[in-house]
């Protein structure tokens, strides 16, 4: 007789399974948390923890998101409601090649959301992405700061400036492994 | 004391009550759309996000939300300046603007607070418009089904599943315009740590939460001359069904049920009260074996498929602790397709059994692939009250003229120990009535009298009921003190549990119910008690459940003489190989 007995292996074990360092490494810093029973003042130390994780893992998979609530003692849905609120945390795993334009008051003004645009029909995706192949995550930023180069656009740590859409093909051809 | 003024009208409240609470004193009601009290479980939910309640206070520049500001000496409060009125329109208005408007084929049509404020503020036309919250639905499952499109973001969701349930499975996400409540990672429910309780479903203001319906399923199978389709009525919906049919909440409307379930066109009417009884005499029958061997201690009872749902997900150690029973909706099923079908010498797959039930967990119970012996359903669907209630509408069926008619035999007979069911704390009381007289009963060779009265044996409980969460009693039975608790509400459930995994708590039984209240709260009754937001509707439910019981010539479930009867003729015995077969389980860990 069949019945609902899992006996697959759980998130957990997964997470530790395939990315055994950093599991240890995240599990090891979780460590040196003053962690108790008490869920408000575990609560307080959410935010660097997730920091820490991203940091880590360099995104924040659902299997990560329970490590850190069973470590925490919080639910895995509060801890998602923290991310999903957060533009800086992602749970989807970002492109080695992080384009961001600028768009700013002075690049937008100068065509900005243009170039936008044109990466995003090139790359065949949408702001907030990531490419298929794990290469490219488009992005956008307000103001880096570089008003004069208007509009700007930051490839890593790489800086373009009064970048047109005509530019855009050469940028990411720019982008070598 | 707290003086103040509303509308004019001085009254006196005790410091830290809300405006709200003390207009309702003068007998004023502001509307609220995102306040809930279940004053009955010491839970209120006041996030203030609706602003549907504000007032002026004299003297303060900004309106006041009353649902969440709490009285000051001297306060000059107007509910109803042309301020006050033009910013709850202007509230209401905006969230109608994304909100789907499809009032006539929405299942909450006629039950639902946004639709009630918007014809209570008499708003005729919608001057915003704009873009439109557009969101998947998640029908996944058997149970719960949610069009967060329709949600209104007033949170009280999140309270029922997290503070009172402690399951926590949902929250708050995204922001801005994209807000909604979800799951972590936007999953199915199903896929959560959910229970399916249902309470959510009953806090929900609006259309966003509902249930899986099962309604053309179970016409389809009435009108296929192919199927016999019988049916199973549970404890708390003859409580309760009625207040969909403009009766008193408690009015007991257990006659006309059965002859509307007749109307409908069902072969054979049943009774779940009937495999309640069946189910005090396996679950009583391994408590008596716990006590006598002192292992395994507490016996907790297991015919809540909420609850089980939740100790398989949040206390997968303590797998060992329930009996092995199965729900009594579950012993109705295996019977039915086993001994009931060969009786009238139908072939199982052509015996379709639907339940009406309270609950919500009750549809994902019954389709748990253990429930399919040879991929034959036990229960092949599960309607909510509330979907009978529609059903009987729809089918023309006047329910508040028909006469009282009595259940089908042989599966229809019942004691008074399986009506309380229905409330929390009446699986122990019908338990410790049939343990009782086993105990009193003791045979000089350690075998049980099964089907004897006692003399003088107790059956009133009083200590085990009422709607408090955590109830606890120590009954003297013979020689023997047992010490019983009652827990209603997961989190009540969780604090037990960790109580008892501690070893700081000891006990013989322990009943627990995952809906707060137990049954006469499913999250598939009628929505009665949502909206008024008070625990009279329940407190009245509960008072049913007892008068049914005082009610039945029999009151205890090992003299009920139809489950005599099919122990003489088919079972053998509690605990028997075949009733273990037919009418045990066992539980999975979920991680
Ligand atoms: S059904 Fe119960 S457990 Fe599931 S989301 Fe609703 S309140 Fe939470
Ligand atoms: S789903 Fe219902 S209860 Fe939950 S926030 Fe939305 S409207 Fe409120
Ligand atoms: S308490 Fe009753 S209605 Fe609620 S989940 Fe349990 S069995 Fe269902
Ligand atoms: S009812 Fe007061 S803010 Fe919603």
């Amino acid at each position: 007789m069949t019945c609902c007995c899992e006996k697959t292996e759980s998130a957990l074990e997964k997470l530790a399974r395939l990315e055994p360092e950093k599991t240890a490494q995240l599990n090891a810093f979780i460590d040196t948390l003053p962690i108790g029973k008490d869920i408000e003042s575990n609560r307080a130390h959410l935010i660097i923890a997730l920091h820490q994780a991203q940091g880590i893992f360099g995104y924040l998979p659902s299997e990560v998101q329970q490590l850190i609530a069973e470590r925490l003692k919080l639910t895995r849905s509060e801890i998602y409601g923290v991310i999903s609120f957060y533009s800086y945390f992602t749970d989807k795993p970002i492109g080695r090649f992080k384009i961001n334009v600028c768009c700013g008051t002075a690049c937008f003004v100068k065509g900005a959301n243009l170039v936008v645009e044109q990466f995003s029909r090139e790359l065949n995706i949408k702001e907030g992405e990531t490419s298929a192949d794990g290469r490219f995550f488009l992005g956008v930023l307000r103001c880096v700061g570089a008003c004069s180069l208007a509009p700007v656009v930051m490839v890593n740590e790489r800086v373009y400036g009064n970048v047109t859409p005509a530019m855009v093909s050469q940028i990411i051809a720019d982008c070598k492994d | 004391m707290v003086n103040l003024k509303i509308n004019n009208n001085p009254v006196s409240v005790p410091e830290g009550t809300t405006i709200l609470e003390a207009a309702a004193k003068l007998g004023l009601k502001i509307p609220t759309l995102c306040h809930i009290n279940w004053d009955c479980f010491h839970v209120e939910h006041r996030s203030g996000s609706c602003r549907i309640c504000v007032v002026e206070v004299t003297g303060k520049p900004n309106l006041a939300p009353a649902c969440c500001t709490p009285v000051a000496e001297g306060m000059d409060v107007h509910t109803n300046t042309m301020r006050a009125i033009q910013a709850r329109r202007t509230v209401l208005e905006l969230l109608l603007s994304n909100h789907p408007k499809d009032c006539l084929v929405c299942t909450k049509n006629q039950n639902c607070n946004l639709q009630s404020l918007a014809s209570e503020f008499n708003i005729q036309t919608i001057r915003y418009e704009g873009e439109q919250t557009k969101l998947a639905v998640d029908d996944n499952g058997a149970a719960i089904r949610r069009d967060m499109s329709k949600c209104i973001m007033c949170r009280r969701c999140e309270t029922a599943c997290n503070v009172v349930q402690t399951v926590g499975v949902l929250s708050g996400v995204n922001r801005g315009f994209n807000a909604t409540v979800a799951p972590q990672n936007f999953l199915p429910l199903d896929q959560t740590a959910c229970v399916f309780c249902g309470q959510c479903v009953l806090a929900c203001p609006v259309g966003a939460l509902t249930e899986i319906s099962y309604k053309d399923e179970v016409w389809q199978a009435l009108n296929d001359p192919s199927k016999t389709v019988i049916v199973q009525t549970a404890p708390a919906v003859r409580v309760a069904i009625g207040e969909k049919f403009d009766m008193q909440p408690g009015e007991i409307s257990t006659g006309k049920l059965v002859a509307a379930l007749r109307r409908l066109g069902f072969a054979k009417v049943f009774d779940t009260d009937w495999s309640a009884d069946l189910t005090i005499m396996e679950e009583a029958t391994e408590l008596f074996g716990r006590i006598k061997s002192g292992k395994n201690l507490p016996l907790l009872t297991s015919c809540c498929p909420g609850w089980v749902n939740f100790l398989e997900h949040q206390f997968p150690d303590q797998l060992h602790m329930p009996s092995t029973a199965k729900s009594p909706q579950q012993m109705f099923g295996a019977i039915a397709k086993s001994y009931y079908a060969d009786l009238i010498g139908v072939d199982p797959s052509d015996l379709v059994v639907v339940s009406i039930m309270p609950c919500l967990a009750k549809k994902y119970e019954a389709g748990r692939p253990e429930f399919a012996p040879n991929g034959v359903r036990d229960v092949d669907y599960v309607l909510s009250t509330r979907e009978l209630a529609s059903m009987i509408k729809e089918a023309g069926v006047m329910f508040n003229s028909l006469p009282d008619e009595d259940y089908d035999d042989p599966l229809g007979e019942s004691s008074g120990a399986s009506v309380i069911f229905g409330a929390s704390g009446g699986v122990l009381e019908a338990a410790l009535r049939t343990a009782a007289d086993w105990i009193l009963n003791a045979q000089p060779d350690g075998s049980i009298a099964y089907f004897e009265d006692a003399a003088d044996s107790p059956i009133d409980f009083v200590a085990v009921r009422g709607l408090e969460g955590i109830k606890e009693a120590t009954v003297k039975i013979g020689d023997l003190e047992l010490k019983a608790a009652v827990v209603s509400g997961l989190g009540n459930a969780r604090k037990l549990l960790e109580k008892i995994r501690s070893g700081e708590s000891q006990y013989h039984a322990i009943e627990i119910m995952a809906c707060p209240g137990g049954c006469i709260n499913g999250g598939g009754q009628p929505y009665s008690f949502c909206s008024c937001g008070g625990s009279d509707v329940l407190e009245a439910r509960k008072n049913a459940v007892y008068r049914a019981d005082e009610g039945k010539a029999i009151r205890k479930s090992h003299l009920n003489p139809s489950i005599i009867k099919i122990y003489k003729d088919f079972l053998g015995h509690p605990n028997s190989e075949l009733a273990h077969k037919l009418l045990h389980t066992h539980y999975c860990a979920k991680k």
